[in-house]
């Protein structure tokens, strides 16, 4: 199911993938972090590109899920989804809340349909 | 000391606190709804990771070694989408650039005079949402030179916590129903789409949140395995411009 295999190659790639793609920019942080301003410019560009990658990322696990998501239809998935963020909202920004909310709703809906 | 009207009142313990306690307290201050959010959530990665594949060891050396979720999804599904291993790498590369501003701006509150440079290099490791937020909450607080004691302490707990949930997640997974299964994976995308509504900071981050969930799954239809890429990129700059456009024909110039 995986690509990635078992034993000792595989934590090889997901150190390199992993650990050695991440940590330049926290070290590079503390590194600029005697010199540049917070509200630098670059930053503020390299904020937006990171949060579209995350917020397209969500929408491609929400509309188009791998695995055990995969077994709930798409109204069940867009409708949790939609209930959470509506207590987040609705609880002043909840997060908390929000996200068990949404959990707990796909999971009722799914014993109620599927049984 | 900078004693802004903003900053809670300096705690009590911290007169005569050594450094070694001062440890104690950042572990003894790790249970918090922030913290919680984070250990369910990271009990979800373990339950996803699980769901693609991956073991439960697997599943705990990317929570150690990443240790910032959004890079764990992608490294742990890009994986298990078979994508070559450089553009895995660069895929996690530019969802962990949201890391840079954090240990920039962690720092500067963090450090005292005589904090020996590897041991920062060492601690920003540990930089990621969670541990932002509430470092950036409760070290104003503390005398600087108990801050990074404080925090080590914190972070250490903070590890232990989530490498357990990690592994709590990768377990249950495997033996729970499958409506409860789904609902531990769905923990990550809600949770990641709320925090980024919740730390947007500018009309560019609201914009790029938009914009990325339409660009998401429209590229995956087109250019599977650099769709994530491309999302960020795209739909970043876009973002960005929008912002600049947006404020240029604004009232103020």
């Amino acid at each position: 199911m995986s690509g990635l295999g078992e034993g000792g190659w595989s934590y090889l790639t997901l150190f390199v993938a992993g650990f050695c793609a991440t940590q330049p920019w926290r070290y590079l942080g503390v590194f600029l972090s005697r010199g540049v301003s917070e509200d630098a410019e670059i930053l503020v560009w390299v904020r937006a590109v990171s949060t579209a990658l995350v917020a397209g990322l969500v929408a491609r696990m929400v509309l188009q899920p791998a695995g055990a998501l995969a077994n709930v239809t798409l109204d069940v998935r867009v409708g949790a989804f939609l209930i959470g963020c509506c207590v987040f909202f609705l609880l002043r920004k909840s997060l908390a809340a929000g996200v068990m909310s949404a959990a707990s709703a796909l999971i009722l809906a799914q014993y109620y349909l599927v049984g | 000391m900078g004693q802004g009207t903003l900053i809670a009142r300096t705690p009590g313990w911290t007169k005569k606190a050594t450094i070694a306690q001062a440890f104690i307290r950042g572990v003894v201050s790790t249970p918090s709804v922030p913290v919680l959010v984070v250990t369910i959530t990271f009990i979800g990665f373990g339950a996803l990771a699980r769901d693609l594949g991956l073991d439960v060891l697997q599943a705990m050396f990317i929570s150690a070694t990443v240790f910032a979720l959004p890079g764990q999804v992608v490294l742990a599904s890009e994986i298990a989408k078979g994508t070559g291993l450089a553009a895995v790498a660069f895929a996690v590369t530019l969802t962990s650039v949201r890391l840079l501003p954090m240990s920039f701006t962690l720092f500067p509150v963090m450090r005292s005079k005589n904090t020996p440079r590897w041991l920062e290099y060492l601690l920003c490791h540990f930089s990621a949402i969670t541990v932002w937020i509430e470092a950036m909450r409760q070290l104003p607080t503390l005398p600087r030179r108990l801050r990074v004691a404080y925090f080590s302490g914190f972070i250490s707990a903070m590890m232990v916590v989530l490498l357990t949930a990690t592994m709590t997640g990768s377990l249950l997974a495997a033996e729970a129903p499958p409506p409860v299964a789904a609902g531990m994976v769905f923990l990550t995308p809600i949770y990641f789409f709320l925090s980024l509504i919740e730390t947007a900071r500018n009309t560019a981050d609201k914009w790029a949140v938009a914009i990325g969930v339409v660009l998401g799954p429209a590229l995956y239809q087109i250019l599977p395995g650099l769709d994530l890429f491309l999302t960020g990129f795209i739909g970043g700059t876009i973002s960005y411009g929008l912002m600049k456009w947006l404020n240029g024909r604004g009232p103020k110039k």
